[in-house]
């Protein structure tokens, strides 16, 4: 187990390398710094001068990949890539186009994010597993019927309708909540109610329909009929039997989300005024703060790397046939 | 010389050129009886067919929104050069000109024959009024609104539904007359066959989803004669107007996504699965990379990059309409970056599978080299998932236009799209009374193309996937 887990964090390195790589293709040579320069600076009437002291403001005016002014080490390190890029594997994010430390930022935010987007997962996961079940349990009747109508209209409705309907029924008309913002400690409740609502209900339709598909793949399996035979009744086989083995594939598609809650909903935070990541990303993209954007990729493809390791673990726990070697 | 300029703007040159790719396949399925399998299973489902008819008339908008032009300007400068409007125009911008050509001043309701804010108006006594001004067009024709509006209405709609009525039985009678000729039977047979839902293709829903449309159509037809049905916006123009031209926009980032990114997951797909070893490996090594990085991030950074590159060559788009349209393109190639590694994976995992076959084993053994393996064994075995994959993918794509416009890395603010909709109608919820039609008008469109969208690719997972059955 050990090995293994070495041996994918030694795989992780290639593909954390590739994303650097491309992200740093995309920041600084397809889009050189003299093109953010211009932009945030105004498009006309900018002078060289005006340029070059911005550039030099945010070390944006070093070589690319190759300083052949400096001596020794620091010809390949006295440069953009080593300053922003490869600066990137230690975590430290150095600072945004703005002049704020991006780490301390992150690590600001990252609370208010989870906040929202963990009580999401949680309960949206419980919540769609259940309604899952239900449709399996009655399958082939029109409660079933009438269930997969229901996910299929509700995963038809884009999400900004669920948060804009939401914000208006709950907050505006009714008076439960208030429509946006957020306060730290207790008080952050209030705030958090609607935004976990409505993240659930939006997911529901999508949600259930996947799980409701998986088990009954399952129910369909030699030992579900065996157990049926045995005379167990049908909850006993849903839950001992049939959602035991459909555990793998509902983990597959959960497990790998994890880490990336950290990263909070773009959407829903920005539409509920919640200090997160999401927001944090939303108003860097507005901003065209490209350090921040940069930082957020590569934090994104590294919790995406951790979420399949997870994933992997995770099988042992459920499933004692597999293994990791 | 000609009366208007031809344009053919990027994403008009992709949609005919995916017509043209759907036309070949067409006629290659009618030529093969077991490729007319699967779609014969899926003309025998219900809400196959309805959704079908109604995706088709979404398409058809489409489609006709693609065709531009640009008029001549009526004041010529003198010279041998004609000079043109920088506005770029549709087939279907003529076909509904009243929709276009009637703006107002500002908001107004739908229905409403008045504006949604009070104005100073000036009376004929020279004395001033706080009030809410009359349309320009909106109702324009009636002298006393609170009166006759009631009536007027009615009235209208009795005459659009008459039209429905001849239209509906019109189209029924064409689809009698037709069935009669190709099953070679009487019309009065071919009259109970459909009736009765005797045929093995329900054409009672077929003939009830066209009803509806042609009915929806009069109606809008009759009512927008005379007021706006979906309201107004707040520079006056016709929120009813804005999102059928709307419909372009999203069908272009559900289809062409997938235009584009097809030949890359076939390519690389079946090149992963059939060659394995190193190709495997740096195949799988792109699309892990390309995978692991949030596809949100991925597309906003590459349209950062892009709106600085088009800001700082503003030069090199001669109209609005170009330049929305390249990045509308761009959005096309950068979804489908972000989106082709699933298809890619299942190829990959199919064509691992369908390698250790008898019959490919057999070719290679013959000395077949590896080409005309993968065109006449492997290529036409998945040619089911990736059909499946574009259709399924399709409503994601129109649900993520609206998110990505929101975000402000989706479509050009100047392009007419749901997404951009939504965004303008967040302020407008704030405002009171509150402004809701713009909002409702996009998500009762979006909804029901989204809708048949996704019934229609459960029926075409369940006719084409050898698993369902």
């Amino acid at each position: 187990m050990i090995n293994y887990l070495i041996r994918r964090l030694l795989y992780a390195i290639p593909i954390l390398v590739g994303v650097n790589l491309l992200t740093f293709a995309l920041f600084f040579v397809v889009n050189t710094p003299d093109n953010m320069a211009r932009i945030h600076l105004g498009i006309k009437h900018v002078t060289p001068d005006a340029i070059a002291k911005w550039k030099h403001e945010r070390g944006y005016d070093k070589p690319l990949m190759w300083n052949a002014t400096a001596a020794g080490a620091q010809k390949a390190a006295d440069t953009i890539f080593f300053e922003k890029s490869v600066r990137m594997f230690a975590f430290d994010f150095g600072r945004s186009d703005e002049g704020r430390n991006i780490s301390y930022d992150i690590q600001t935010r990252m609370w208010p994010s989870l906040a929202i987007a963990l009580p999401v997962f949680a309960i949206g996961l419980l919540v769609n597993i259940t309604f899952a079940m239900l449709m399996a349990f009655f399958r082939a009747t029109y409660i079933d019927f009438a269930g997969v109508v229901l996910c299929v209209a509700m995963m038809s409705i884009s999400g900004l309708f669920y948060i804009i309907g939401g914000q208006y029924l709950i907050s505006k008309l009714l008076h439960l909540t208030p429509i946006s913002g957020f306060d730290g400690g207790l008080n952050a409740f209030k705030f958090v109610v609607l935004p976990v609502t409505i993240g659930v209900i939006g997911g529901i339709g999508a949600g259930s329909r996947w799980y409701r598909t998986i088990f009954l793949e399952e129910a369909t399996r030699d030992y579900v009929r065996t157990a049926r035979a045995k005379g167990l009744s049908e909850l006993a086989v849903l839950f001992g039997h049939v959602l035991k083995n459909a555990m793998i594939p509902i983990l597959t598609g959960a497990v790998v989300v994890i880490p990336l809650l950290f990263m909070g909903s773009l959407i829903s935070e920005s539409f509920f005024g919640i200090p997160g990541l999401g927001s944090y990303t939303i108003d860097a993209i507005n901003a065209q703060d490209f350090a921040i954007v940069r930082a957020m990729v590569f934090l994104g493809s590294v919790l995406y790397i951790v979420g399949l390791i997870l994933t992997d673990i995770s099988y042992t726990l459920v499933d004692p046939r597999i293994r990791l070697e | 010389m000609m009366p208007f300029k031809l344009v053919l703007l990027w994403t008009d040159g992709l949609l005919w050129l995916l017509l043209a790719l759907v036309g070949l396949y067409v006629w290659r399925v009618r030529r093969h009886e077991h490729l007319l399998q699967p779609w014969r299973r899926l003309s025998r489902s219900r809400s196959g067919v309805a959704s079908a008819v109604i995706l088709l008339a979404f398409v058809a908008v489409g489609v006709l929104d693609s065709l531009h032009f640009r008029l001549p300007l009526e004041k010529q400068a003198g010279g041998v050069v004609r000079h043109y409007s920088p506005e770029v125009l549709s087939v279907f911008d003529l076909l509904v000109g009243p929709l276009r050509k009637q703006p107002e001043k500002t908001y107004s309701a739908p229905f409403a024959t008045q504006l949604y804010a009070k104005e100073t108006i000036e009376l004929p006594g020279g004395r001033q009024l706080r009030d809410y001004p009359r349309l320009k067009y909106g109702g324009a024709h009636l002298a006393d609104p609170a009166g006759e509006q009631a009536g007027d209405i009615a009235a209208t709609a009795l005459e659009g539904g008459a039209w429905a009525l001849v239209a509906g039985w019109g189209a029924t009678l064409a689809l009698v007359l037709w069935l009669a000729r190709r099953r070679r039977i009487s019309p009065g047979a071919a009259w109970s066959l459909v009736r009765h839902g005797r045929d093995e293709i329900p054409w009672r829903t077929f003939l009830g989803t066209v009803g509806m449309l042609i009915l929806f159509a009069c109606l809008a037809a009759a009512f927008s004669a005379k007021y706006h049905i979906f309201g107004t916006d707040k520079v006056g123009q016709d929120v009813f107007y804005l999102t059928l031209k709307s419909i372009r926009t999203g069908l272009m980032i559900g289809t062409l996504t997938t235009l584009v990114m097809l030949p890359f997951a076939l390519l690389l797909g079946i090149m992963a699965g059939y060659f394995r070893g190193w190709v495997d490996d740096v195949i799988q090594y792109v699309y892990t990379t390309l995978n692991s990085i949030p596809g949100v991030l991925l597309i906003a950074a590459a349209v950062l990059i892009l709106q600085v590159y088009m800001d700082s060559n503003q030069e090199l788009f001669d109209t609005v309409a170009a330049r929305a349209d390249i990045r509308l393109l761009f959005l096309c190639i950068i979804l489908g970056i972000t989106s082709w590694t699933g298809l890619c994976r299942l190829l990959r995992g199919e064509t691992l599978k369908l390698g250790e076959m008898e019959f490919v084993q057999a070719a290679t053994a013959f000395g077949v080299g590896h080409f005309r393996i993968i065109a006449r064994h492997i290529l036409p075995n998945v040619m089911h998932i990736v059909l499946i994959s574009i259709v399924l993918d399709f409503s994601g794509l129109v649900l993520a236009e609206a998110v990505l416009s929101y975000v402000g890395v989706g479509v050009d603010p100047t392009m007419q799209s749901w997404g951009n909709m939504i965004n303008g109608a967040r302020l407008e919820m704030a405002r009171e009374p509150m402004v809701w039609w713009s909002l409702a008008a996009a998500f009762v469109f979006m909804f029901v193309l989204v809708l048949s969208a996704n019934l229609f690719s459960d029926r075409v997972r369940d006719a084409f996937d050898p698993r369902m059955k």
